[in-house]
């Protein structure tokens, strides 16, 4: 084997948002040693984007809530296709994990009396999300960060792992390149944890950062891990949609708790024409009711727009593709209306929605406190990912562990808005304190140098490939990705059938030849095309998983519509994961799992919640 | 379409140019959009840091035209276009490549002041009371993304380099932070004064000029530090009740 420089860790963490951070703090709480790596700056992960807050059960604004109605909340907006103890350990979990994080010096907008105040949200019967105004996501990453860089964590940032190690069975460390010189890092540990995030640059439309090409999903795959319901991609529903540099922009769900209100071309709030059966008794039926909700009115129910995400989502294409959408391809998002009902409106939806408020002034020169915003779907979040055991977050490989959104069984065919924050924190701490466990019960196993030597060819690959395929044609890396995105947008989003997946499994087979042969220009320094080459075979994987289980999941349930099968389920199917494995000759295989009966205690509570 | 010339600093530190490239443009684009064009198509290995392309995560800070600028958040509307756009890296920090810069210093500094020590939690679940109005100032200075816009400009950083004995305006709004929070226990007024080099700062306040999330760094977060400094340090009154009561 070629010398490399090598770095031996107790637990590696992969990743560094808010799962990753999390992961990292619990580990270290011993005197294990512990390492980080991460793609961007500190500080930078995805995380930071969070907007709307996190969601937990602290009850501090409505005595009524509690961890059951928010188990029961979650069960719900995922279409009872969530890991029930995963949801339960979630919703017990999460107020305890919120008032940590103010313990280290977050701090969260306050009620009246001082405590954390909660917003309400999509899909949340309380108001529930703990927040900072409409930067939640900056506050809570800034917390553990500072808290983080004084726990004895070794931090390895603009750092790329490209592939997973194994030795036997047993995951045994990580190889991958620093961004600075391009020169090569081997990361040996005892146990692993991914915290990658999710895989929205599969798509030509999104809210997420060049990071998020499913890394965690594709190592985890690719060294014999589960993938479970990767048809299920979030669609969030109000991103910006003019000018067209800023498509994708996520725009809060928070506009919407605020009072915020969607409207057509012709000024209908058409949300009020399609209330699912099973939001019927929980939703308002006159705008009325609806702001008396987003007010605090404990006795009105919630206004249509804080339907689940999903359902906003599909509705706003119905109205787009009816004619009736606004001049670029949206729908209208209005919170000014509000100065018809409070006193000094710009001002107070100034201090709600500051980030807002800066983003459509500066980004699309609107004043949101004076008129509407043009808004549609943008792809957000996976729901889908690697399958975790929901107690320890260990995968099926030992000591490989995944937490956050690359991990999956938490949300099911949906998440609710909040969710996710707290879920990378509940299960973050989970995924560190199990492999600490493990890495402390388990002895190190040496590293597998055969295999090493290998990956470090493959990864330098792009630079050997000629720069024009046997046509003449050049093929850049910034090119087949767009064509991915191209492809997925269309053949794999909101409206899929048969057709369109079995089109899309052609044309991302035609792009992994494409993506063997890509070429990179210039050297190992800090070389963007370079690792846009290498990111490649990850989207191409997730890419696959998510149009092969797409393709597999014959109804229209939560996030994931067919065409072909309108109906919730297939005849005769029942409740079922799909689960994406590996198969020893190296194709991707998909089967069905049923959904096991529910412990009789969590079904108790959804029988008399809903 | 139009089209516009972006001269881009290209290159390492063992030496760099500006190199002029011709790009179309179209409404709403911000510079960002623009060097991503331009690498996709013309410089697939050109390095430039950026993430959230919302202003919100602070990684593609830049010297647009010579101002220091989010690459993101810089729309060409406002950018004259009729002769070269010219885009730097920041030039407080070394040149990694390109648009790259090394601000490793940064997080080097931040690891070495005091972490936030809370009081004992005011309430039997573990948790503080805090009143919104006692925690507004604050929230402003979390407001901070850490694109290190304020430290690029500040000439104590920039022209004297003195890096080793000055934190520079960011730290001075994260130390504000700690020092004015409700709950926090610590005292950094002796750090600030000495390792720190609040005192170097004369208030030119060219770091509130820059910083893209608005926060008023000079009067808000330094100019108070600097008072309390002089207030345990340097009061006569306070000196002479220390004298007595040693």
């Amino acid at each position: 084997m070629a010398s490399y420089e090598t770095h031996e860790y107790d637990v590696l963490i992969i990743g560094a948002g808010g799962a990753g951070l999390r992961a990292a703090i619990e580990a270290a709480v011993g005197d294990l040693k512990v390492g980080l790596v991460c793609k961007s700056l500190l500080g930078k992960a995805h995380t930071v984007m969070a907007e709307g807050g996190v969601a937990a059960a602290l009850a501090n604004v409505d005595e009524r809530d509690s961890w059951r109605v928010h188990f029961a909340d979650t069960m719900r907006g995922g279409q009872y296709l969530s890991d029930a103890r995963m949801a339960e350990l979630h919703a017990q979990e999460s107020p305890d994990r919120v008032r940590e994080l103010e313990s280290w010096g977050a701090l969260f907008d306050r009620t009246q009396d001082g405590g954390i105040l909660q917003r309400n949200f999509g899909g949340h019967q309380y108001p529930r999300l703990a927040h900072v105004g409409d930067r939640t996501g900056l506050e809570m990453i800034r917390a553990l960060q500072d808290h983080g860089i004084h726990q004895g964590i070794e931090v390895h940032m603009e750092n790329t792992i490209v592939s997973l190690l194994k030795t036997g069975d047993r995951v045994s460390g990580a190889f991958g390149y620093e961004r600075e010189k391009g020169r090569f890092k081997i990361f040996s540990a005892k146990a692993v944890v991914l915290a990658t995030g999710g895989v929205g640059k599969a798509y030509k439309v999104t809210s997420n950062s060049w990071e998020y090409t499913g890394d965690g999903h594709s190592l985890a795959y690719h060294a014999g891990a589960e993938l479970i319901d990767m048809e299920f991609v979030q669609f969030h529903p109000t991103g910006m949609v003019w000018p067209p540099s800023v498509r994708g922009i996520l725009v809060t769900e928070g506009v919407r708790g605020e009072g915020g209100i969607l409207t057509n071309s012709e000024g209908n709030r058409f949300m009020f024409d399609d209330i699912p059966e099973l939001y019927v008794n929980q939703t308002a039926d006159n705008p009325e009711e609806g702001w008396r909700y987003t007010q605090g009115d404990r006795e009105a129910r919630r206004p249509p727009e804080l339907l689940t995400r999903d359902h906003v989502a599909r509705c706003i294409v119905r109205e787009v593709q009816e004619g009736r959408g606004s001049p670029h391809g949206g729908v209208f998002l209005d919170i000014a209306w509000i100065k018809e009902k409070i006193p000094n409106a710009p001002e107070h939806i100034r201090r709600k929605l500051p980030s807002m408020y800066h983003q459509f002034k500066e980004l699309a020169d609107i004043d949101i406190t004076q008129e509407p915003m043009e808004v549609g779907p943008t792809t957000h979040y996976i729901m889908g990912g690697i399958r975790v055991d929901a107690d320890s977050q260990m995968t099926a490989v030992p000591g490989l562990f995944a937490a956050g959104e690359c991990a999956a069984g938490l949300h099911g065919a949906n998440r609710l808005g909040g969710n996710s924050l707290s879920d990378l924190l509940v299960f973050g701490k989970r995924a560190g304190e199990y492999a600490a466990q493990f890495a402390t019960e388990n002895e190190a196993v040496p590293l597998d140098e055969s295999e090493i030597d290998t990956i470090a060819g493959h990864t330098l690959k792009p630079f050997e490939n000629p720069p024009n395929d046997s046509n003449g044609d050049q093929l850049g890396p910034y090119d087949i990705q767009a064509q991915l995105q191209d492809k997925m947008q269309e053949l794999v989003g909101i409206a899929r059938s048969q057709e369109s997946l079995t089109q899309a499994l052609e044309e991302i087979q035609n792009l992994r030849e494409q993506a063997e042969n890509v070429h990179s220009i210039g050297n190992r320094e800090y070389n963007a095309g370079w690792h846009t080459a290498l990111d490649l075979d990850c989207l191409l994987t997730v890419s696959e998983a998510i149009a092969l289980a797409a393709l597999e999941r014959r109804a229209s349930i939560g996030a994931h519509s067919r065409d072909d099968y309108p109906e919730k389920e297939e005849a005769g199917a029942g409740k079922y994961n799909t689960i994406i494995k590996k198969a020893d000759d190296g194709m991707m295989t998909i089967r069905r799992q049923s959904i096991d009966q529910l412990r009789a205690d969590l079904q108790e509570i959804i029988d008399e919640i809903g | 379409m139009a089209k516009a010339t972006f001269r881009i600093w290209r290159g390492n530190a063992d030496g760099a140019e500006f190199v002029d490239y011709d790009t179309e443009v179209s409404e709403g684009m911000v510079v960002l959009d623009a060097v991503h064009r331009i690498q996709a198509e013309q410089a697939n290995d050109m390095a430039v840091r950026w993430n959230c392309k919302a202003g919100k995560c602070g990684s593609c800070s830049a010297e647009i035209n010579g101002q220091p600028k989010l690459m993101c958040m810089a729309r060409l509307n406002d950018i004259p276009l009729d002769e070269p756009v010219t885009v730097e890296p920041m030039r407080a920090f070394p040149l990694i490549k390109d648009l790259v810069t090394d601000v490793s210093w940064n997080f080097k500094v931040k690891e070495k002041m005091k972490p936030f020590t809370p009081r004992p939690p005011d309430a039997e679940d573990g948790t503080w009371r805090m009143e919104q109005e006692d925690i507004d100032h604050i929230q402003e200075f979390r407001k901070c993304i850490e694109c290190f816009l304020c430290q690029d400009v500040c000439h104590v950083l920039r022209e004297h380099d003195l890096h080793d004995e000055f934190i520079g305006p960011r730290f001075f709004v994260y130390a504000a932070s700690l020092e004015m929070h409700p709950i926090d226990t610590e005292n950094r007024l002796e750090e600030l004064k000495d390792s720190d080099g609040i005192g170097y700062c004369n208030i030119t306040k060219c770091c509130t000029k820059v910083c893209p999330e608005h926060i008023t760094i000079t009067d808000n977060a330094i100019i108070p530090l600097k008072e309390r400094v002089v207030d345990q340090f340097y009061d006569p009154i306070k000196k002479l009740f220390r004298v007595f009561n040693r």
